[in-house]
């Protein structure tokens, strides 16, 4: 038999995209909310809630763009300098954020300076983020395996929606986290919150849903023919229901459900736009067939994917597992 | 600013500015994180409290310089699709999957087990805390081991073809990892990072040694620092000359260059210790000359002719300069640092290593040479693979994305002034870590390897400064947190 390694791949790089989107997603979400909480208590507490697994799930991210180099190098060289200055946005925001964590803590002087950096550089990480996901699926223009479009060409009204988006979504994540892992004062704002972005969040899913199948007659014609058709009716639906859950969960003061039902909803909307992509890598002028690099490549990686991603599952969940349960606000910085 | 630059030569500057400040944080951590685990066996295994104390003070540096690592790196990560896609596109298929593996095997383990290290000792207990230790420290040292290999890849290509769309292709995966220079640059860059960390260790020991507060745990940092140069400083002289032998072999042009031999010498070429090259007129300008030495370290043989640049064709040059320069830094500092390993022996043996002020000044003095020998290694060698990105293969100049020079220059220009604003700020915070070492808490002399006198930093002491008075002070109130 012929293993399909381009689409295997490809399942592997969604997987890991989607593992950074949910995971950074709410450590992005905490740092976008801390404007909302003032106290240098409560947001001792915010951070506390993400520092020990925050590193982990940014290097989510990077094996999303490594992989995508090691497998798909003609997506990774046009990808990337089409979406040129929103990527090198994210990941000067990414800096800022991610230093906040131990300078905040090394510092009284300038400890609203790292409050201002982390919340800045999270709220600009996530728009970046949605922009960049907006201009790619706008699609991305090339020739002779070179990008071939614009320096502007990624800033249109329907990517600085998909940045706003993904920007309530990631404040949805995080306010249904801190619903989670807080207690008290902190927790019951952060259910206000989680309400809010929660309508916010699905209002934005139905603006971009109901736009994208009319950027390109690939995305229409996905959308409303046999048979994947059948996805246009089913995930308004689940999402309807996870969003039910969410607000019920909310009203109910239950602690783990909102924030499940809110992944649920970005897995839905990820699956959405898998739909969507399918088989483009670049839409749509690359395929993943036409990107993947030689079976060589691929086939040697797969080897040890096939190996690490399950001990890295493992012991990343044994990570979260060791920080179980609501944050002690007694127990300080490392 | 930039006006007159094209989008090349800002692409590189780019390149080499984020690069150069990426590797600073690695040469730290890799050496930290192993000194880090050594610490915590050992105080597993002796009870000693001054290593556990120990253990916390470098752990929170630790954090902070491996923050910074980790968010310099991914700058990395993506600058090769941003302003060098063409040669992303090309070398991907090999460059691509080492990298993964490199996410994978070393990335998500230090990652995963950063938090427990960091976060939580009283949660896991000593045994499953020292293995998160290991685990970190394994993560470097894969890390290094894969980022090396690609490395070393650029510069002697192996085990690939090219296909139909001017891809490179692996053909033998085990040839494309174990390449030509990968085990000597591995050996060197790991060396390197261990004596750049103990440089740092026995800088801060003998700072706080020269303070007289805390001299239990200030000696004993100084003296496992200054253990680590006498044996690593000989050990990496070695290295570095199998290396040189080694590029000799695989980039000769790269060792004209660092020699600075414009000529070719067919009866023994001598080794050039200063002068400023002149490339264009072909000659070294002022050159200090031994005579058929440069023969005997590459060849072994007083005679034996060495070709210069002058069999090179002017557009395969590296610069001259930044090389010979940079690698004369290098060495310059090795044997700097063999010096002061051999003093710190000398002391050892008369007792008088932890109250020989000058030999405390000397390591302070010394603290950052590690990362300036690094940063010099690295122009050396990859200044010296010029004008090729893989060598021999891919010129620099068909690397580079189609992008436009004031889109690079305005990138440029955010990272230089982010890159300055936020690791100037987090360098500051752990030269502040470091000045604070808290007093001893436990006992006095005698209980550890300090056995001189004169530095009892009682209160009242006759040579106790006034300055030990207040630090003494503070640093006693500080006991109980």
């Amino acid at each position: 038999m012929e293993l399909d390694l381009p689409f295997i791949w490809a399942a592997i790089i969604a997987f890991a995209v989607l593992a950074y989107v949910v995971l950074d997603g709410f450590d992005l979400g905490v740092g976008i909310l801390f404007p909302f909480f003032r106290h240098k208590r409560e947001r001792d507490v915010m951070m506390n809630s993400v520092a020990p697994v925050w590193d982990g799930n940014e290097t989510w991210l990077v094996l999303g763009g490594g992989g995508l180099l090691a497998v798909f190098p003609l997506a990774y060289a046009t990808i990337l300098p089409a979406l040129y200055a929103p990527i090198i946005a994210m990941l000067l925001a990414l800096i800022f954020r991610g230093v906040a964590f131990e300078y905040r803590w090394r510092t009284r002087r300038a400890e609203r300076l790292w409050d201002w950096a982390f919340a800045g550089g999270s709220t600009v990480a996530a728009l970046m983020q949605g922009i960049a996901l907006g201009a790619l699926v706008q699609g991305i223009n090339v020739e002779n395996r070179a990008y071939a479009g614009g320096w502007w060409d990624w800033l249109t009204p329907f990517s600085l929606l998909t940045g706003l988006a993904v920007l309530v979504g990631y404040a949805l994540l995080g306010a249904t986290w801190l619903v989670m892992r807080t207690t008290g004062d902190l927790a019951d704002r952060a259910r206000r919150i989680a309400l809010i972005t929660a309508v916010a969040t699905v209002a934005a899913m139905g603006i971009v849903s109901l736009w994208t199948p009319f950027l390109k007659p690939e995305y229409l014609d996905r959308w409303f023919r046999y048979p994947t058709a059948l996805f246009t009716v089913l995930v308004p639906l689940l999402v309807i229901g996870c969003f039910v859950i969410l607000v019920n969960g909310l009203q109910q003061k239950h602690d783990t459900r909102p924030f499940l039902a809110a992944l649920g909803l970005f897995v839905l909307a990820y699956a959405g736009i898998g739909i969507s992509f399918y088989p483009y890598i670049v839409p749509t002028s690359v395929t993943i067939w036409e990107a993947a690099g030689p079976d060589e490549s691929l086939l040697f990686l797969l080897i040890g994917a096939a190996v690490l991603i399950p001990a890295i599952l493992a012991y990343t969940s044994y990570a979260y597992w060791v920080f179980r349960g609501k944050v002690d606000p007694e127990e300080g910085y490392h | 600013m930039f006006d007159h630059f094209d989008a090349l030569i800002l692409a590189r500057i780019q390149f080499a500015f984020t690069v150069s400040f990426h590797i600073i944080f690695p040469a730290f951590s890799i050496g930290l994180a192993s000194y880090l685990a050594v610490l915590e066996g050992l105080h597993l295994w002796t009870k000693k409290p001054v290593y556990i104390e120990l253990f916390d003070f470098w752990k929170t540096i630790f954090a902070l310089a491996f923050g910074m690592g980790v968010v310099s790196g991914i700058v990395m990560s993506y600058q090769f699709g941003t302003n060098w896609s063409v040669f992303s596109d090309k070398a991907g298929p090999i460059v691509g999957p080492l990298m993964g593996y490199e996410v994978l095997s070393a990335f998500f383990l230090e990652a995963g087990f950063l938090g427990v290290m960091l976060f939580g000792r009283k949660r896991v207990g000593p045994g499953l805390h020292f293995f998160a230790t290991l685990m970190v420290a394994f993560g470097t040292l894969m890390s290094a081991t894969w980022i090396l290999s690609v490395n070393s890849w650029m510069q002697t290509p192996a085990g690939f073809a090219m296909n139909e769309a001017g891809q490179f292709v692996p053909t033998d995966w085990w040839a494309v990892i174990f390449n030509p220079s990968f085990p000597y640059r591995f050996t060197h860059m790991v060396l390197a990072a261990y004596l750049t960390t103990a440089l740092v260790v026995g800088a801060v020991g003998a700072y706080h040694l020269l303070r007289r507060t805390a001299p239990l745990r200030a000696g004993t940092m100084f003296s496992m620092a200054m253990g680590m140069i006498s044996v690593v400083a000989p050990l990496q002289i070695l290295a570095g000359d199998a290396h040189g032998l080694n590029t000799l072999e695989h980039q000769p042009v790269k060792v004209m260059a660092m020699e600075g031999h414009f000529d070719s010498h067919p009866n023994g070429a001598p080794l050039i210790l200063f002068g400023i090259p002149n490339q264009e007129e072909k000659r070294v300008d002022y050159a200090v000359e031994v005579p058929k030495l440069s023969s005997l370290i590459l060849k072994h043989d007083l005679n034996a002719p060495l070709n210069g640049l002058d069999t090179v064709p002017d557009e395969l040059e590296p610069p001259v300069e930044i090389v010979f320069f940079s690698f004369r830094v290098m060495v310059a500092l090795g044997f700097a640092m063999l010096g002061l390993g051999l003093w710190s022996l000398y002391c050892r043996f008369k007792g008088t290593l932890y109250s020989s002020d000058w030999l405390h000044r000397l390591a302070v003095v010394m603290g950052p040479a590690g990362f300036v020998a690094v940063l010099a290694g690295w122009i050396t060698t990859e200044v010296g693979r010029q004008p090729y990105t893989v060598y021999g293969h891919l010129m620099t100049t068909q690397s580079l994305s189609p992008i436009s020079a004031p889109a690079v220059a305005s990138s440029l220009i955010a990272f230089i002034i982010v890159y300055f604003l936020v690791f100037g700020a987090g360098t500051f915070y752990i030269l502040r870590l470091m000045g604070r070492l808290p007093r001893d808490a436990h006992g006095h002399l005698g209980q550890g390897p300090i056995r001189t006198t004169g530095f009892t930093p009682a209160p009242g002491l006759p040579d106790s400064p006034g300055g030990a008075h207040h630090h003494g002070n503070r640093g006693g109130a500080r006991h109980g947190a």
